[in-house]
C-alpha cells in the first residue's frame, strides 16, 4: 500500500473544485471562462477519484476517472459547439447579455 | 261564529288579492263589502252578547309551538275589552271598505287596495282577539306590514315610498321593545298565555332582575311593553311616522289613524293592565309621555297648512289623552275615548278625502277656501265632527275627554295635575285648530283656481253613506255606551281590565268641585270662540303676531313640528348612516375583515410570488449560486439534525 499525504490531496481536490465553483459564480464576462471552470471542476473530481482509488486500493476509481475524462472531452466539445453557434446567432459571448432564462 | 270574524277578512283579502283580476272591480267590491259586513255583524253580535249577558268566549285551537316546557296554542279570547275594540275596528273597516270602493274606483289597482285593507283588518282582528303574547305579536307585526303596503299603495311616488319605509322603521323601534318585553315576561313566568301571566303578576311584584343594573322586574317589563306602545300609538319621540303616513290614500289614513293601527298600542297597555298596575313608576312615565304628546301634537296641529296633517296631529294629540288616561289607571276611560275618537276621526278623515277629491287633489287648505256653499254636506259633516273632537257638550267627545281630564285631576298627584293642565291647554289648542281648519276650508274667501271650483261637487252616495253613518256614530255613540263602559260601578269590563285599588280614583273624579270640572270645557269653548273671532274679524292681529320677532320664531317652531324631524334626521339618522358607512362598512367590513381575510391573503400571496419571481434574474451565475446554496442546504439538512424553526426564520429573512 502506497503512503499518500491524505490531507494534502483532499485539500488539493477541494481547492480546485471551489476555484471552479467560484469561477462559475464570480465570472461575469465571458462564457468561455465558465466552460473552463467546469473543466476545472471535472479535473478536481478526477483527482479526487484517483486519490481515493489509490487510498483505499480500489480499481474502480481509476475506471471512473477514465470515463469522466471521456465525458469531459465530449462535454467540452458539445459546449464549444453550442458557444460557436450561439456566437454566430448573437454575435457576443458576454455573460451579462445572456439572460434569456429570465422569467 | 268566532271563525267568521277572523277568517272573513282573510278570505276577502286572499280572494281579491289573487283572483281580483278575474272578478273585476264590481265583483271585488261586492264580495269584500259582504264579507266584511258579515264580520262586522258577527262582532256586533259578540258585543251585544257581552254587553247584556256578560259572556266571555275563550278557547284554544291547534297547537303552534310545542317545545319542552313551552306550549303555545293558537287561541282566541273574546272578553269585553276585545269586543269593544273589535266593534270599533270592524265597523270603521267596513265603512272604509265601502268608501274606498268609490274613492279608489278610478285607480286600476282597486283589487290590490281592497286586498290590503282586508288584510289589515285581519291582522288587527288577530291582534285584539289573541289570548297569548306571541299571537298579539303576529297581529302587531302584520299591522305594521299592512301599513307599509297601504301607505306605499301608489308605489311610483317617491314620497309615498319614503313615508312607508319611515312608518315601518319607526314602528320597528317600538316592536323591538315589545319583543324584548314579551321575552322578558316568558323568562320568569314561563308562559305566553294571558291567563297564566296575569294571574301570577302579584307574585312577581317584588322580583328584581339584572338588566345592566338591578331593576324591578315588572317595571322593566312594563317599560319595554310601553316602548312598543309608543311606537304603534305614535307617542312623543316615535310619533314622526304618523304625519308622514298621510302620503297614502285618504281611506288608509282613516283606517290607520282613526281605528286600527294607533289603537294597537292602547290596546296593549289596557290588555296588560295587571302588569302595569304593579309598576307605578312606569305608570308615572306613561302619564307624563301621554300628556306631553297631547300638548305637543295639539300645538303642532295649530299651525300646519296641510288638511290631512292637521287631522293627523289631532290624532296624535288625542292618543296622548288616551295614553295618559291609561297612565292614571283609568283604562276604561281610555278605551271609551278610543272608541269615540275612532268615529269622529274616521269621519274627519273621510270627509277630508271628499274635499280633497272635489278640489282636484289639493291638500293645502290655504289654496281651497269658500267651500261652504259649494259643498254644504261636507261642511255640515266636518263641522259636527270637529265639534265632537273639540268636546262640545253632549257630543261623544265630551263624554270621554272631559272624564279623562277629571280623572287626571282627581289623582291629586303631581303627574295627574301636570296631565290635567297640559290636557286642558291641549283642549284649547284642539278647539283652535279645528275652527281654523273649518275657516280655511269652508269660510275663507275662495283661494283656488276657478276651474277647480267649477268642477267641485259633492261625492256620490257610496262615499257619503259611510259619512252619514259615522256622523250618527260620532254624535250618539258616546252617550249610548257611556254608562256601560265608564258608568260608575259598571261591571262591563269584568276581569279584562285590572285596576289596583290604590289607583282607583273615579269616585273622586265624580265629586270634583264644579270649577275644576268646568275648566276643560271652558278652555275648549274659549279656543273655539277665540279662533272664530281672530280668523273672522281680526286677521290683521294674527298677521301682526306672526310677523313679529317672537311670533315668527314661535310660528316656525310649531310649523316645523317642534323640529323633531330635523333633530332626528340630523342627530340620529344621519349620524347612524355616517357611522354605518365610515365605521361599520369602511373600517370593519372593508377594512379589518378584508385585510385579514381574502384581500390580505391574496395580497400576501401576490407579493410573495413577486419576490419569488424576482430571484430568477436570467443571469447564469445567479442560478449557479442558487444551485450551490440549495446543494449545501440539502447537505446541511441531511448531515445535521435540523430544527425547522430555524428554517422558517431563514425563510422569513429571505422574503422580507
Amino acid at each position: 500500500m502506497i503512503k499518500v499525504n491524505f490531507l494534502f490531496f483532499i485539500f488539493l481536490s477541494s481547492f480546485i473544485f471551489i476555484i471552479g465553483l467560484t469561477g462559475i459564480i464570480l465570472n461575469k464576462r465571458n462564457i468561455l471562462l465558465t466552460l473552463l471552470s467546469i473543466e476545472l471542476i471535472l479535473l478536481a473530481i478526477n483527482i479526487n477519484f484517483i486519490f481515493y482509488s489509490i487510498y483505499i486500493d480500489d480499481f474502480f476509481g481509476q475506471l471512473f476517472a477514465l470515463y469522466i475524462l471521456t465525458v469531459a472531452a465530449a462535454e467540452s466539445a458539445i459546449g464549444l459547439t453550442i458557444l460557436v453557434i450561439y456566437y454566430r446567432v448573437q454575435n457576443t459571448l458576454d455573460i451579462r447579455v445572456i439572460n434569456l432564462l429570465q422569467a | 261564529m268566532v271563525f267568521i270574524i277572523v277568517l272573513a277578512p282573510l278570505l276577502s283579502s286572499i280572494i281579491s288579492g289573487f283572483f281580483g283580476f278575474k272578478l273585476g272591480h264590481k265583483g271585488v267590491a261586492i264580495l269584500n263589502c259582504s264579507l266584511i259586513s258579515v264580520c262586522f255583524l258577527t262582532s256586533f253580535y259578540f258585543f251585544l252578547d257581552n254587553l247584556f249577558n256578560g259572556s266571555v268566549v275563550s278557547f284554544s285551537l291547534f297547537p303552534w309551538i310545542l317545545s319542552g316546557e313551552m306550549e303555545l296554542h293558537w287561541g282566541f279570547l273574546f272578553d269585553s275589552l276585545t269586543v269593544v275594540i273589535l266593534i270599533v275596528v270592524t265597523s270603521i273597516s267596513l265603512l272604509v271598505h265601502f268608501y274606498s270602493i268609490s274613492y279608489i274606483a278610478e285607480d286600476p289597482h282597486l283589487s290590490r287596495f281592497i286586498s290590503y285593507l282586508s288584510l289589515f283588518t285581519f291582522f288587527i282582528v288577530i291582534l285584539v282577539t289573541s289570548d297569548n303574547f306571541v299571537q298579539i305579536f303576529v297581529g302587531w307585526e302584520g299591522v305594521g306590514l299592512c301599513s307599509y303596503l297601504l301607505i306605499n299603495f301608489w308605489f311610483t311616488r317617491i314620497q309615498a315610498n319614503k313615508a312607508a319605509i319611515k312608518a315601518m322603521l319607526v314602528n320597528r323601534v317600538g316592536d323591538f321593545g315589545l319583543a324584548l318585553g314579551i321575552l322578558l315576561l316568558y323568562f320568569k313566568f314561563g308562559s305566553f298565555d294571558y291567563s297564566v301571566v296575569f294571574s301570577l303578576v302579584p307574585f312577581f311584584s317584588i322580583q328584581k332582575i339584572y338588566f345592566f343594573f338591578e331593576m324591578d322586574y315588572l317595571s322593566l317589563v312594563s317599560l319595554l311593553l310601553f316602548i312598543g306602545a309608543i311606537g304603534k300609538s305614535a307617542q312623543i319621540g316615535l310619533h314622526t311616522w304618523l304625519p308622514d303616513a298621510m302620503e297614502g290614500p285618504t281611506p288608509v289614513s282613516a283606517l290607520i289613524h282613526a281605528a286600527t293601527m294607533v289603537t294597537a298600542g292602547v290596546f296593549l297597555i289596557s290588555r296588560c293592565s295587571p302588569v302595569f298596575e304593579f309598576a307605578p313608576r312606569i305608570l308615572w312615565i306613561i302619564t307624563i309621555v301621554g300628556a306631553c304628546t297631547a300638548f305637543f301634537a295639539a300645538s303642532t296641529g295649530l299651525l300646519q297648512n296641510d288638511l290631512k296633517k292637521v287631522i293627523a296631529y289631532s290624532t296624535c294629540s288625542q292618543l296622548g289623552y288616551i295614553i295618559f288616561s291609561c297612565g292614571i289607571s283609568s283604562y276604561d276611560v281610555g278605551i271609551f275615548h278610543l272608541a269615540n275618537h275612532a268615529f269622529f276621526k274616521a269621519l274627519l278623515f273621510l270627509t277630508a278625502g271628499c274635499i280633497i277629491h272635489s278640489m282636484n287633489d289639493e291638500q293645502d287648505f290655504r289654496k281651497i277656501g269658500g267651500l261652504s256653499t259649494i259643498l254644504p254636506f261636507s261642511y255640515f259633516i266636518v263641522f259636527s265632527g270637529s265639534l265632537a273632537l273639540i268636546g262640545f257638550p253632549f257630543l261623544s267627545g265630551f263624554y270621554s275627554k272631559d272624564v279623562i281630564l277629571e280623572v287626571a285631576f282627581a289623582q291629586f298627584s303631581n303627574e295627574g295635575h301636570f296631565a290635567f293642565w297640559l290636557g286642558s291647554m291641549g283642549a284649547f289648542l284642539t278647539a283652535f285648530y279645528s275652527i281654523r281648519l273649518l275657516f280655511f276650508v269652508f269660510l275663507a274667501p275662495t283661494n283656488g283656481f276657478k276651474r277647480f271650483y267649477e268642477m267641485a261637487h259633492e261625492s256620490s252616495f257610496v262615499i257619503t253613506f259611510p259619512l252619514i253613518v259615522l256622523f250618527f256614530g260620532s254624535l250618539f255613540f258616546g252617550f249610548l255606551i257611556k254608562d256601560s263602559i265608564i258608568g260608575l260601578g259598571s261591571n262591563f269590563f269584568q276581569n279584562a281590565l285590572f285596576v289596583h285599588p290604590f289607583h282607583f280614583r273615579q269616585i273622586e273624579a265624580e265629586f270634583l268641585p264644579l270649577s275644576i270640572k268646568l275648566i276643560p270645557l271652558v278652555f275648549s269653548m274659549l279656543g273655539m270662540c277665540s279662533s272664530f273671532v281672530f280668523y273672522f274679524f281680526n286677521q290683521s292681529f294674527l298677521f301682526n303676531i306672526k310677523t313679529s320677532f317672537f311670533g315668527r320664531s314661535l310660528f316656525v317652531f310649531w310649523n316645523r313640528k317642534w323640529f323633531f324631524d330635523k333633530f332626528f334626521n340630523e342627530n340620529i339618522v344621519q349620524v347612524f348612516l355616517d357611522r354605518s358607512y365610515h365605521f361599520t362598512y369602511v373600517k370593519i367590513d372593508k377594512g379589518f375583515f378584508e385585510m385579514f381575510g381574502p384581500y390580505g391573503l391574496t395580497f400576501c400571496c401576490y407579493t410573495f410570488i413577486n419576490k419569488l419571481q424576482r430571484i430568477q434574474t436570467g443571469q447564469l451565475y445567479h442560478y449557479t449560486f442558487i444551485i450551490i446554496i440549495g446543494f449545501l442546504f440539502s447537505i446541511f439538512i441531511t448531515f445535521f439534525s435540523f430544527d425547522f424553526r430555524l428554517f422558517f426564520i431563514i425563510l422569513l429573512f429571505f422574503f422580507i
